[in-house]
């Protein structure tokens, strides 16, 4: 059987493995297929979609560029994430109104988009109010993604796209690199294909889920994977067990996840009239406006630091982008330190719910570092909970842990091949440490170069990078970069007007 | 807006050179003054300008975003409207003897500071695609 033959050849060697820097020969040798492209992006979704895009139009031909990614569409992920945390299509998400992945112009904003479409001025007023006598205006996900499946067609961004899972990038003898691809099962005649490339861009998103220690020990001590749930997990169960007998919830972190785990568990108190308690702990409670100076302070309450944001505005474009720029190694740190943290928009529903619950004492939220979690014998979880007023049993029937995804970039295995073999390093806050144009330091070779953007980087010069307006700030960088490596054209005001027209009028952007 | 500090002066001035230019020759008509005067207050708005961004600037400080909304470049148009006023009706203005009337002025400095903040808040980023990543400076 000479396929099966050639599926056991077309694997990494160990000569491949041990190899830092790859001859053409070496991979010839192992029988991996290599395919030649200038341009490869790892990951395929919102971090890689808005490079493509800055690429296409800065007049990138779609033969130049290809996308390897584990999904077919580039909000796939986003998608997944934000309806397990509570935030299904018609709602509305963090980011504001300029921040549009489809559009790297941001103009027409979201809002002037919606008035448009829905004949009302009422977007705009608020945008105007904004953010003084309204919340942040922001859009609903399910417009979002309409957009982005738009600018999808428009650029031909189903032609670029490679099905499969990265396994590495290596260094490639006489520049640029190879990236390795493991196809779907059985798609192709061996296991892996290697891309040889002059450019590589990563957007990996998140390495992975980190769970509390306290959880993850409960969970695998007593296998019990459905009473304490990670809120970016799938965990619809809660809400529906809740509905057919009362019962209390813990919720812990003080994220925007958080806010909208109360949310849904308030909304449906209401909406089917249930009894369901809420414990709400804090590990850093924060009860008013904080910070180091009348200019640096940032308004809290209840628990809560409240930022529109996960950073401050500024971070995107203004003063804070500046400074930051300019910071390195502890200093960078500490600044990090004192504009970020975990917050959420102070949105006027949350508030009135909240108070609502405190008012009625089914909503009680306090501080507290939770040391164990253990089955009771009445059926329930108790917590040992270490507070400012000592230990003390905190009993539930379901925990949700909203603290995050801030896993260790190490365990993603493109990351850790990076790290061990690529010349990568890590940045103050342990990612991957990239220059002010978004190039991993380190890793140059010969007349190539490695990207990256999104999650893994954050700790750089940059600290918005895993948001929407981040991604495309990050990519602006890495075409202007291009452009002066001779691929694609830098967009001037003429290229970027031309541009900005077909987009207005739904036109393809053009091959070349 | 995110605006730094020379950020602000440049968009303001470029933004008054052109927009402001365009919209006072085709105003100036309609209110019946003379293209002497309301360019002359043109030039004031943009003179007396970089002191005011100074200003806004510091009042900017004590915000914790370091941001300047959309609202607030709006309203700005009430003190600036009213000083340059003032200065106008004490004659302080250079080439501008007698103050043009109140209603001419109003409608002249309301129409280029409605064109300015508008397209500021918006189609400024279509040519300028690196404007609003870099506090509003085009230099
Ligand atoms: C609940 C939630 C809400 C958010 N809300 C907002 C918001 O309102 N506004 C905002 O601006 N940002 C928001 N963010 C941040 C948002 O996730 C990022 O802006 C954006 O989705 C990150 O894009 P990315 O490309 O870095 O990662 P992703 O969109 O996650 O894409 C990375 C992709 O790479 C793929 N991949 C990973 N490894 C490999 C491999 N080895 N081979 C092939 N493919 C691989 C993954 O499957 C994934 O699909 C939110 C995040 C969360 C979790």
């Amino acid at each position: 059987m000479p396929e099966l033959e050639l599926r056991d050849r077309g694997d990494l060697t160990q000569a491949l493995l041990d190899n830092e820097i790859w001859p053409d020969d070496l991979v010839a040798e192992a029988g991996i297929p290599v395919h030649d492209v200038p341009l490869v992006t790892v990951g395929g979704g919102i971090g890689s979609f808005v490079l493509v895009d800055y690429l296409r139009i800065a007049g990138a031909p779609t033969a130049d560029i290809r996308v390897l990614s584990n999904i077919d569409h580039p909000w796939q992920t986003y998608e997944y994430l934000t309806r397990v945390s509570q935030i299904p299509g018609p709602e509305r998400i963090r980011s504001d109104s300029s921040s549009r992945p489809d559009n790297i112009w941001g103009f027409p904003s979201y809002a002037l988009s919606e008035a448009w479409r829905e004949r009302t001025l009422r977007p705009l007023a608020h945008v105007l109010g904004e953010p003084i006598f309204a919340d942040y205006w922001t859009p609903r996900v399910g417009d979002v993604f309409k957009s982005m499946a738009r600018e999808s067609a428009r650029i031909g961004y189903p032609k670029m796209l490679v099905k499969g899972v990265a396994r590495m990038v290596r260094r490639r003898a006489g520049g640029g690199y190879f990236t390795v691809l493991t196809p779907p099962a059985a798609t192709g005649p061996t296991k892996r294909v290697a891309y040889r490339s002059r450019f590589v861009h990563l957007a990996v998103g998140y390495p992975g889920l980190r769970f509390l220690p306290d959880l993850q020990e409960f969970r695998e001590k007593y296998g019990d994977f459905t009473r304490v749930v990670n809120a970016y997990e799938s965990h619809e169960h809660v809400y529906e067990a809740l509905r057919t007998r009362p019962g209390t919830v813990m919720v812990r972190g003080g994220g925007i996840v958080a806010s909208r785990v109360l949310q849904r568990l308030m909304d449906d108190r209401e909406r089917y009239g249930l009894q369901t308690k809420i414990v709400h702990i804090f590990r850093t409670f924060v009860t008013g406006a904080h910070g180091p100076h009348l200019w640096s302070r940032r308004k809290g309450g209840d628990g809560w630091a409240y930022q529109g944001f996960n950073y401050p505005k500024s971070v995107w474009g203004g003063q804070l982008k500046a400074k930051m720029r300019r910071l390195d190694g502890a200093e960078r740190a500490a600044e990090y330190k004192r504009m970020g943290g975990t917050n959420t928009p102070k949105r006027r529903r949350w508030q009135q719910q909240m108070r609502d619950g405190r008012d009625g004492g089914w909503y009680e939220a306090s501080q507290g570092i939770v040391e164990r979690v253990e089955p009771a014998a009445d059926g329930t979880l108790v917590s040992l909970v270490a507070g400012d007023a000592g230990t003390r049993k905190v009993g539930a029937d379901y925990i949700i842990d909203c603290t995050g995804l801030e896993a260790d970039i190490a365990e993603h295995r493109v990351l850790a091949d990076l790290l061990a073999h690529g010349g990568a390093g890590r940045n103050p806050l342990g990612r991957l440490e990239v220059e002010r144009h978004f190039e991993v330091k380190g890793t140059a070779s010969g007349d190539g170069a490695l990207y990256a953007t999104g999650a893994a980087t954050l700790g750089g010069y940059f600290p918005g990078v895993d948001t929407f307006l981040g991604l495309q700030i990050g990519a602006l960088e890495i075409a202007d970069d291009l452009a002066r490596r001779g691929f694609g054209r830098r967009i001037g005001p003429v290229r970027s007007t031309a541009q900005w027209v077909r987009w207005a009028f739904g036109r393809p952007v053009r091959e070349g | 807006m995110v605006p730094v500090l020379s950020g602000r002066i440049q968009t303001r001035l470029v933004l008054l050179l052109i927009v402001g230019s365009a919209v006072t020759a085709v105003v100036t008509p309609l209110v019946v003054a003379g293209y002497r005067t309301t360019f002359a207050v043109l030039a004031g708005v943009a003179v007396l300008g970089v002191g005011w961004e100074l200003l806004y600037h510091l009042l900017m400080q004590f915000r914790w975003e370091k941001d300047w909304p959309s609202l607030f470049g709006l309203l700005t148009a009430v003190p600036e409207g009213l000083l340059l006023w003032l200065l106008l009706d004490a004659g302080l203005v250079p080439t501008v003897d007698t103050a043009p009337p109140l209603a001419a002025y109003a409608i002249h400095f309301t129409a280029v500071w409605l064109a300015v903040w508008l397209v500021a808040n918006g189609p400024m980023r279509v040519p300028f695609l690196r404007w609003r990543f870099r506090g509003g400076r085009l230099a």
